[in-house]
């Protein structure tokens, strides 16, 4: 379960940054990304797949959240 | 000598890597490639941040290094301890050239030299004593410091003192800021980590410490310098730049810097990063905790310069962007005489780097301006983060190295036979001795600053006086110059 900050870069797309891992990647698809919840599983351009419990209200980027390996 | 392609760069890696053992070979290949700009992600052309093979030549440091000597140091009115035995601090003090203004002993200590000179006793019974008895004499000596900063060498972490609770105390007693920083020499590969624990310990220690503290008074131009160590004066020559175009640095880290500053840079609206591999980490945080914006820039030469004035003044209004492009105009006739002057002497150069840091990248574009042209680099101890930046600034086909060893280099450059090398003082005289010009990049060969406009003209005077040097050219004994012409024809020296 490692902690990862999620940020907006330059282009607007959502970067998915481990610290201690020293992983900085896009985020391709979320589950949910609506105006009212986000989260669930999510879809890393590597192919890797994460996944938080969905937050409602959307939390405001910059923000840590905690993940777990969806598989 | 042309250049190679991507074929025989493939070629010269695998000869190279001939001479190890099976399972080093593996290990090295990894470390080892060929820039392909097709490439998005470096993780898969190059690994990085790992820890070093044993028994082979690394030129990287430890984490206190990374902490004292490169984040924490700089930070002129505060008192970095190096605690534990006295060699770490005495063989790191002032080689890195962090300029500062201050009267060194009284209200700076940049220069100086603090250490608890730890002795069989204090690894017996334990250091913190010794600490807060430290503490207490520096108070005494030098009352002008703005805080004390704990920078732990290896035997702190390994006989399990507890630094944070004399610190603790002893600040409640100064009512200063103390600092106790976990950076022990043996924490990570590299100086790497130390970078972050570094920043960990002022998220921790020193970024909250004005919060809910109004009476700053802001504008709406505030910026701050992150990640510019002022090495040979080049925050200084970075920062005029940003004040011309109408900005108002609040804090410069860590070059030059206090810990006031280090403490007002929440306030700031937008944090300029110059050594990313450094400070990121407290940017991100700042960016979280704070909503501050951070982006990265390059003060190397005039194409990068001009480029990061624009995205820097892109974040405010038209006056800044105006100031921008009058502050660009304003330098051009310095820096096109600087080019008219020094790029038909360096014209087709070919220069190998291998710095740690931002260097490796930034300083591309300073070269090509110069009409010179980069054929290979590395970092010490960069991260895959880092190597994502370098593809893209890199040639195709052009070599990348990490970590690499002494051995390796060196097969490198017979090979590639550059003109110019750009790497630290342990590879400066084996090099020169080869007969190849060789400029010290960490601290810019007592030279800089190299920063902005005003450092790029010393950077071509620097690059100009090394390569065109008439030394390179009186590399054989003069006795044995005829014999040489006489076995066999030599070709001239560029």
């Amino acid at each position: 379960m490692p902690s990862v900050m999620i940020r907006k870069s330059d282009s607007g797309a959502l970067l998915f940054y481990v610290a201690k891992k020293d992983m900085e990647e896009t985020i391709a698809t979320v589950e949910t990304d609506t105006p009212q919840t986000w989260g669930g599983e999510v879809e890393l351009t590597d192919g890797s797949r994460w996944y938080v419990d969905p937050i409602s209200p959307p939390p405001v980027f910059p923000t840590t959240l905690r993940f777990k390996r969806a598989d | 000598m042309a250049n190679l392609t991507r074929e025989e760069t493939l070629d010269l890696i695998a000869e190279v890597l001939e001479v190890y053992p099976e399972k080093a070979k593996k290990d090295r290949a990894k470390h080892l490639a060929v820039n392909d700009q097709a490439i998005e992600q470096s993780k898969k052309c190059i690994t990085s941040n790992r820890k070093s093979l044993p028994g082979v030549m690394t030129v990287r440091g430890c984490a206190y290094a990374g902490s004292k000597g490169v984040v924490w140091g700089p930070i002129k009115d505060m008192i970095h301890v190096s605690h534990g035995p006295v060699g770490c601090g005495q063989y790191s003090r002032a080689g890195r050239r962090n300029y500062y203004v201050g009267m060194t002993g009284v209200n700076t200590f940049g220069t100086m030299n603090f250490t608890s000179d730890f002795q069989e006793k204090d690894i017996v019974f334990g250091g913190d004593k010794k600490l807060a008895k430290l503490i207490d004499e520096i108070e005494q000596l030098f009352p002008l410091n703005k805080g004390i900063s704990v920078q732990s060498e290896c035997p702190i972490g390994l006989i399990g003192d507890d630094i944070e609770a004399v610190s603790k105390k002893k600040a409640k007693e100064l009512d200063k800021p103390i600092v106790p920083v976990r950076c022990e020499g043996f924490r990570g590969v590299s100086q790497s980590l130390g970078h972050h624990i570094a920043n960990d310990a002022i998220r921790d220690w020193v970024i909250g410490n004005r919060d809910g503290d109004d009476s700053f008074p802001t504008t709406p131009y505030d910026v701050a310098v992150i990640g510019d160590y002022n090495i040979g004066g080049d925050a200084w020559a970075s920062r005029i730049l940003l004040e011309e175009m109408g900005l108002r640095v609040v804090a410069q880290w860590s070059g030059d810097g206090t810990i006031a500053e280090m403490e007002l840079t929440p306030k700031v609206k937008l944090n300029l990063i110059h050594c990313y591999r450094s400070m990121n980490y407290i940017s991100r945080h700042m960016e979280e905790k704070y909503g501050i914006p951070w982006m990265e820039y390059n003060f190397f030469g005039p194409t990068k310069i001009a480029e990061s004035l624009r995205k820097i003044a892109a974040f405010f209004d038209e006056t800044i962007k105006a100031n921008a492009e009058a502050v660009i105009a304003k330098y051009e006739a310095q820096y096109a005489a600087v080019i008219a002057k020094y790029r038909p002497r360096l014209e087709g150069k070919r220069v190998m780097l291998y710095v740690g840091g931002l260097r490796p990248r930034h300083v591309i574009g300073a070269y090509e301006d110069l009409g010179m042209e980069v054929v290979g680099t590395g970092y010490e101890f960069a991260h895959n983060d880092d190597y994502d930046r370098t593809i893209k600034d890199m040639a195709d086909s052009t070599l990348l190295y990490d970590d690499v060893t002494g051995y390796e280099f060196e097969e490198f450059v017979k090979r590639i036979k550059p003109d110019l090398i750009g790497s630290g003082i342990k590879e400066k005289y084996i090099f020169q001795k080869m007969g190849i010009p060789f400029r010290q990049m960490h601290s810019w060969d007592y030279s800089g600053p190299y920063h902005g406009y005003d450092g790029f003209s010393i950077f071509a005077r620097d690059m100009d006086m090394t390569i065109n040097n008439p030394c390179w050219g009186k590399m054989t004994a003069p006795w044995l110059v005829e014999e040489e012409a006489q076995a066999q024809p030599q070709q001239a020296r560029a």
